[in-house]
């Protein structure tokens, strides 16, 4: 029997402009979501082609140094605070959280609503200081440099970044609260699907991390703009203050990155095993320990920066205890494959990229902790390498991995399979090859946010920016499936997965209210193979 | 382009050579478990392959191989960290026979100053096979200098002296780069590090344009600034004799008790407020923005320069900076005595703080 789209679902419960500005439906500020994240994501990875293009020639000669200070600037903001961070939470977490535990909305439909403004206003400011003249900061605003040094708009850009960070703390309240006041009967903290856990985790670092860097942040504008002595010795401060402020949220916030990436990876790998996640409760507090331990291992980011031989050890050693968590999750996601029955279809595809790519990410970040060797390779490309293998190998790969997942649920339609499998494929060649070759070029000692270099340099930055062309035909490609898939695609049906977790209980794609009848949650997540027949292959 | 391209930079410092090993070593274990995992994953996914008749094993987990995964890479965490910890402690603690060159960066330069009066700009130039301590600042935001083929990098700060090491085994010419993003030019605040055998070395300095040593530099601004009016052996001077001076603790007036090191030194040119010798009064006025950091270093090389005077303490009332805690109350005592000798004619016990 052909699945046919039902009557009425929350994309046609109303029309017009007001009813998408005003709504307060989780799923569409989700939709709402997905356009800015997409938006903004396209800005930022324009801004990486031209520095790519730009580092082709070892002599500066496409852009000024100003101008390629800005676009690194300007990178990193868009991709970090406008990107990375409301990413997966933002887009499907809110789709899926009051989903997956079993109610109708998140506790605080309004608060959402806010949030999703105050990302675009901060989004506006920081477009604002980009259009009217861009800031050569960095994303890490390290002081006294852009206290008291920079001409460029930098107050405007922090004013962005302190909006947004607001933006996601109301995320994280609203999902803590959600997860423990509105689970459905039956949905014990046990039962959880893991992508809950590891939002439900993201959301303490984003409500106890974030007003830290807002006020970091603030305390840099008053020395800007009123020349009150924080940072900058000339006029009183101290230097390294700013740096241990900045990570103390900036360390965590990778985490934010990374933990619903993850909880992606748990929900994809079972599905399409056919099997129960290996470990779950190890899997499920290993995200707990991934928040707990990212708090006190911020000074990493320092060991050259004129700290004590001592914290440095101190951080040195927290550092590996985060580490061991992450190695715990590769490992379960790794066994939750063995004697699976194994589909390799799209989602699946991103998920073992991720998988593979997020280890390198990982062990990579083993050579950053370890002191001797940090301070050759630190500021370097193999920095630049490192977090690029967590941030886009690890986290826009499981974003991309979940949007195909969820797809069918999020609109009703499939998108088409073999594009789909293709830009999964090119994506991962166009990515190992960008960034594979900043390793050597870090342990060569090219150092980061350089506009010209030495030229024995030349032939791995030729090959990362040759790379970088293939990986954005992969990130476009899926931008015209999935638009395509919009009028064309093959009606999904409920479960065209066949997983298991309430959101595919629901119709597709799901009512306003989420649920036809209130769940009762009577099962374990991933109860995979309980009486159930093989699916089709697709 | 240059085709015959390296992947391994140079080893020329002493530890070049060591923080490679541990760089192997990670290059092992992260290839290792790499593809552990890649293979895994990569095997199972084609060996478990959805077939009609394929059904999944339902497993739940296993306690033991979670310890198992727990504690493998605990191990081999702790083995790294130990190894980079090790290196670090080396790398952090310079040789007491080092020798001595200080630098200055700022946006967009390195400024380099040898104890023989040579200065240098974006180069520097060391001898082979001897330790050669560089202490820097910044005088405008933070740099970090970096020579990747010595494997060392030290983040340069504005407000405070910070160091790093190295002993150079291999004469040749190696990049210097500022590794801490510092506006506009910042891919051109960039130099060499030209290492030397120590004949050549001998040579390069003779042929050096110096106008005298850098402590005779400082003894020069010493007196240019009027340091000399304050800051005299005799009895009568108003701040602490600051014969040798360098490197002894300071008891304050607070009673605290601090190192007189480069950074005290130049805090107390700059800020001569923060901490004021104990017997001494804060009169001292603040040569911010007066006096250059490249002075200041000469200054300090100066002061450390100045050899211990055999004067009697007792009657030294300008040296209390030699005092060792046992001796303070004796010293109050005789403060005290001269305050009421000296009542009327001048303000109890006067002196600015040290330099």
């Amino acid at each position: 029997m052909k699945p046919v789209m039902p009557e009425r679902h929350y994309l046609n419960d109303n029309y017009g402009i007001r009813s998408w500005l005003f709504t307060k439906d989780h799923k569409r500020i989700a939709i709402l979501y997905l356009f800015s994240v997409t938006f903004f994501f396209l800005i930022g990875g324009v801004f990486a082609s031209l520095i790519r293009l730009h580092l082709l020639t070892p002599n500066g000669e496409l852009f000024e140094a100003d101008t390629y200070n800005k676009l690194f600037t300007m990178h990193g903001v868009n991709m970090v605070f406008f990107f990375l961070i409301p990413s997966v939470p933002a887009v499907l977490g809110n789709f899926l959280m009051p989903i997956m535990v079993g109610t109708k909305d998140l506790a605080f439909p309004k608060i959402n609503l806010l949030s999703w403004y105050l990302y675009m206003a901060g989004g506006t400011f920081s477009m604002a200081a980009m259009v009217s003249g861009g800031v050569d900061s960095g994303w890490t605003f390290y002081a006294p440099l852009s206290s008291g040094y920079l001409k460029t708009h930098v107050i405007m850009l922090a004013v962005g970044v302190i909006i947004a960070g607001f933006s996601s703390i109301f995320t994280g309240l609203n999902f803590i609260v959600t997860v423990h006041r509105m689970r459905a009967p039956g949905m014990t903290w046990g039962r959880l699907p893991l992508f809950v856990w590891s939002n439900y985790a993201a959301s303490l670092i984003m409500i106890l991390g974030t007003p830290v860097i807002a006020i970091t942040l603030i305390l840099l504008a008053l020395e800007r703009g009123f020349h009150i002595g924080i940072f900058d010795p000339k006029l009183g401060g101290d230097p390294v203050l700013f740096q241990h402020m900045f990570w103390f949220y900036s360390h965590p916030a990778v985490y934010i990155m990374i933990l619903p990436g993850m909880g992606v990876i748990s929900e994809i790998v079972p599905c399409f095993s056919r099997k129960r996640i290996f470990g779950y409760s190890f899997v499920a507090f290993s995200s707990i320990a991934i928040a707990v331990f990212g708090f006190v291992v911020w000074a990493h980011h320092m060991f050259v920066a004129g700290i004590s031989v001592y914290s440095a050890l101190v951080f040195s050693l927290l550092s590996y205890a985060v580490a061991i968590p992450s190695a715990v999750k590769v490992f379960n996601w790794t066994a939750t494959m063995y004697k699976g029955s194994i589909e390799m279809s799209t989602p699946m595809l991103y998920a073992m990229a991720f998988i593979g790519l997020f280890t390198i990410g990982g062990l990579t970040g083993l050579f950053l902790a370890a002191l001797g060797l940090d301070v050759h390779i630190h500021d370097t490309y193999f920095v630049i390498a490192h977090f690029h293998y967590v941030m886009v190998g690890g986290m826009v790969t499981a974003y991309l991995g979940g949007l195909h997942f969820w797809w069918p649920k999020m609109t009703g339609k499939m998108y088409p399979e073999p594009p789909a499998k293709l830009a999964a494929l090119i994506t991962f060649i166009g990515f190992n090859l960008t960034f594979f070759p900043q390793f050597i070029l870090g342990y060569m000692g090219m150092p980061r946010r350089y506009w010209a270099y030495p030229p024995e340099f030349q032939v791995l930055n030729v090959l990362s920016s040759a790379g970088a062309s293939i990986l954005a035909v992969g990130f476009i490609l899926p931008l015209l499936y999935f638009a395509w898939s919009l009028k064309y695609g093959e009606v999904a049906g409920d479960n065209p997965w066949h997983a298991t977790g309430l959101e595919w209980e629901t119709s597709s794609p799901p009512p306003t209210h989420n649920f036809h009848h209130m769940p009762i949650v009577t099962k374990e997540p991933y109860a995979y193979g309980e009486g159930e027949e093989v699916p089709v292959v697709h | 382009m240059q085709l015959n391209f390296p992947i391994f930079p140079e080893q020329a410092s002493s530890v070049a050579g060591q923080v490679d090993a541990l760089y192997l070593f990670l290059v092992l274990i992260a290839t290792f478990f790499s593809l552990l995992v890649a293979i895994l994953i990569l095997f199972f996914a084609i060996k478990y392959r959805r077939t009609p008749e394929r059904k999944a094993e339902q497993i739940h987990g296993s306690t033991l191989l979670e310890i198992v995964w727990t504690v493998i890479p605990l191990g081999i965490s702790m083995v790294i960290f130990v190894w980079g910890a090790v290196l670090y402690y080396h790398m952090e603690r310079p040789p007491q026979n080092a020798l001595e060159i200080y630098g200055v960066g700022k946006q967009w330069m390195w400024k380099f100053q040898h104890p023989g009066g040579q200065r240098e700009i974006n180069a520097l130039h060391v001898p082979t096979g001897r330790p050669v301590k560089v202490t820097m600042i910044s005088q405008d935001v933070i740099h970090s200098f970096f020579v990747p083929a010595f494997r060392i990098k030290q983040d340069v700060l504005p407000n405070r002296y910070v160091f790093t090491w190295f002993t150079a085994t291999q004469p040749g010419t190696y990049h210097l780069f500022c590794s801490q993003y510092c506006g506009t030019k910042h891919s051109g605040m960039v130099g060499e590090v030209v290492a030397m055998n120590p004949d050549d070395y001998a040579t390069w300095l003779a042929s050096g344009k110096a106008e005298g040593s850098l402590a005779s530099l400082g003894e020069k601004a010493f007196q240019q600034y009027g340091c000399t009016t304050c800051h005299r052996p005799d009895s009568g001077a108003r701040g602490p004799n600051l014969e040798g001076l360098y490197g002894r603790p300071v008891r304050l007036t607070d009673n605290r008790v601090v190192l007189a090191d480069d950074n005290y030194i130049r805090e107390s040119i700059l800020e001569p407020n923060a901490k004021v010798v104990s017997g001494f009064q804060s009169i001292m006025p603040t040569f911010r923005g007066v006096v250059s950091e490249d002075e200041i270093i000469a200054i300090t090389e100066y002061i450390k320069h100045l050899a211990p005077q055999e004067a009697n303490p007792l009657n030294n009332r300008s040296a209390p900076t030699q005092i060792r805690d046992s001796e303070v109350p004796n010293i109050q005592r005789q403060n005290e005595q001269q305050q009421k000798t000296e009542q009327g004619k001048k303000p109890a016990n006067p002196a600015g703080k040290k330099p």
